[in-house]
């Protein structure tokens, strides 16, 4: 799948959001995170809730307030920092070139404004699309991300609409100007189960049908499961482990992605059999420069944990940020 | 594609017939509401009565068909003939009654209005802009908001002069700041909104979102709060007629001013301070009960 000649689509580097309060100490929500997403490919982010996994997205597509928040680093796109472009011209990409689905589907749409309207916005807004030719675009739109009777369903109100079709009207708005990165925000968090698959389900044949780079972001591992190419795992604002899906859901290197692989349950356990979630809570962190922050939940925790951060290296196809990662299959003792 | 179309299909189930947006909704609910119904009663009544003044008043308001009848201490009450009675002047209080409504409703529609125009106009500033341009409005809104209503609206209808257009600016004058807050409030919280993120993610621009996402979700309460304006002005114009601030002509009727003007013979005509009351307390509170209706029929939270 990964075109690797045309090179990374979006590189982000080094990316640090700090939130400033007055007269408060200042919260780092993301610290140091790089990633790469090519053309046609699949990045998942994970973690848990507050990992700074969602405020990395907002950043990336420069949509954090800009009091407040002070976003370092680099987003590189098309050879252009995002970080440091003009407003407008931002602006202009965002929904063109880059757009983004929410988590809720229920409050992501405007409650009083018909869904054609909302989404034939985006045609006149990128496309100087007006009138007919924009309301046929909308139609085919919602069409192509399985809306049946777009006809109807553009005069409609968005409380008219159940939450995978409001799901699928957001996705077809994001998609709308075919961007060439797209960044689902816990697209099914707010959804049935069954209405999940179904939006993962177009989220992959819209990707493989416009070779956009999807950016995934989750808590949910079998969505990374069925979905990503590469993913990588966030805690307290950092990357901990990064690799191939197929590496990663194998052999887990950080105690951190090994507790989230254990903690799902599973069908082919005894019934009975204890769930194993993570000990402890988000809460209990340490801040990185006193150490891994995932220490005071962590199973293999040792002395060389705590007193200084843990590096980010690269151990074998795979970045790992851990002084004392789980065993590989080869080191397992005997 | 199959399980949506099922999904589909079901939902349309679900619908309310002809359901349409949530402003239809509620009009939907509030047409089923008795105390709305009552309200939209009295309205329509107040509103006919302004309207039709010249066809059903038994005498014009200026006639004077008791002239020889009144004395200082003999004001002729209520009559088959008269059925309010007769006025100190000797005139029909009915007629003047029903010609009253006439002003009333002018200056409580006109002074609506301009204040509504006037709050939005400022609101829409504050909201839209924030940072500086907000901070310079609210300031001048407190301010506004720190005179007591009636006290600003007598001393502006005093200053412009006496006409029932400085009783309308009056009025409209204490109304904008109660405007500009309620649609300032309501975009600021609408601008944190999903949708509001949703659609800057897709660079829809600073204006389009400010017109077509925060406005048409920041007025039901503009609504709601124009209605009950529509009570208080009425309530406001008789009292700054009833203070001598109203139309410059005493002949015309206005109902603040006959409750002023029987002070002098309201022991031998009480009558003449019971039927302008009661046709202020009428009109207002027709526009109050569906204001406050409207207002349940509108939140979200007695929804469903």
């Amino acid at each position: 799948m990964t075109n690797s000649a045309t090179g990374p689509l979006l590189d982000v580097r080094d990316l640090t959001v700090t939130f400033t309060r007055r007269g408060g100490p200042d919260t780092r929500a993301v610290d140091g995170v790089s990633f790469q997403v090519s053309p046609g490919q699949t990045l998942g982010l994970v973690g848990e809730s507050g990992s700074g996994k969602s405020v990395t997205s907002l950043a990336v597509m420069g949509l954090l307030p800009r009091r407040s928040v002070s976003v370092e680093g680099h987003v590189y796109f098309d050879g252009d920092d995002l970080l440091t472009l003009p407003r407008d011209r931002m602006r202009d990409i965002r929904g063109r070139d880059m757009a983004m689905v929410f988590q809720d589907p229920m409050t992501s749409l405007n409650p009083v404004v018909p869904i054609g309207v909302q989404v034939t916005e985006v045609f006149e807004r990128h496309q100087d699309m007006t009138g007919e030719a924009a309301r046929k675009a909308a139609a085919e739109l919602l069409d192509r991300v399985g809306i049946p009777d777009p006809g109807r369903r553009l005069k409609e109100y968005p409380h008219q609409l159940s939450g995978g079709m409001r799901q699928r009207a957001l996705i077809a708005m994001a998609l709308a100007c075919r961007p060439r990165v797209l960044i689902a925000d816990e697209p099914t968090t707010a959804l049935d189960v069954t209405i999940q698959a179904q939006i993962l389900e177009l989220l992959k044949d819209l990707v493989q049908d416009t070779g956009a780079a999807l950016i995934m972001i989750t808590h949910d591992l079998g969505v990374v499961a069925g979905l990503c190419d590469t993913v990588h795992v966030m805690y307290a604002g950092r990357v901990v482990e990064s690799a191939g899906r197929r590496e990663l859901f194998a052999e887990p290197r950080h105690p951190y992605t090994g507790g989230l692989l254990a903690s799902v349950p599973r069908l082919d356990a005894p019934r009975g059999a204890p769930l194993q979630p993570i000990p402890g809570s988000p809460t209990d962190v340490l801040s990185w420069p006193d150490g891994c922050a995932f220490a005071p939940r962590c199973p293999n925790r040792i002395d060389a944990c705590t007193g200084a951060p843990p590096p980010l290296e690269a151990i074998g196809g795979r970045t790992l940020r851990c002084v004392n990662p789980l065993p590989t299959a080869e080191e397992v003792p005997a | 594609m199959s399980l949506s179309q099922v999904e589909a299909a079901t939902e349309s189930d679900q619908l309310e017939p002809g359901g349409a947006n949530l402003r239809r909704a509620a009009w939907r609910r509030l047409r089923r509401d008795p105390v709305a119904l009552v309200g939209f009663a009295l309205i329509a009544m107040f509103v006919l009565v302004a309207i039709l003044a010249p066809l059903i008043a038994p005498y014009g308001p200026r006639d004077q068909p008791g002239a020889g009848l009144i004395t200082p201490t003999t004001i002729p009450g209520p009559s088959a003939e008269h059925w309010f009675g007769l006025d100190e002047q000797g005139r029909d209080e009915l007629s003047r009654i029903i010609y009253g409504a006439r002003q009333s409703l002018l200056v409580g529609v006109v002074a609506m209005l301009l204040g509504m125009a006037g709050g939005l106009v400022l609101g829409m500033l504050a909201g839209a802009f924030g940072r500086w341009v907000d901070t310079v409005v609210m300031r001048i809104v407190d301010v506004m908001l720190s005179i007591p209503g009636l006290l600003m609206a007598i001393a502006i209808a005093a200053v412009l002069g006496q006409s029932l257009t400085s009783v309308m600016i009056a009025i409209a004058v204490i109304n904008v700041p109660i405007f500009a807050r309620l649609l300032r409030g309501q975009m600021l919280s609408q601008r944190e909104s999903d949708y509001v993120l949703a659609a800057r993610s897709l660079g829809v621009r600073h204006r389009s979102i400010v017109l077509s996402h925060v406005l048409p979700n920041s007025m039901s309460p503009v609504i709601v709060q124009a209605t009950l304006t529509l009570a208080t002005a009425i309530i406001e114009a008789a009292a700054l007629s009833f203070l001598g601030l109203g139309g410059a002509d005493p002949s015309v009727p206005e109902w603040g001013r006959m409750l002023a003007s029987t002070q002098l013979y309201l022991a031998s005509a009480p009558h003449l301070a019971l039927f302008p009351g009661l046709a202020i307390v009428i009109a207002a509170l027709g526009f109050t009960l569906v204001g406050e209706r409207l207002r349940e029929a509108l939140d979200p939270k007695y929804r469903r």
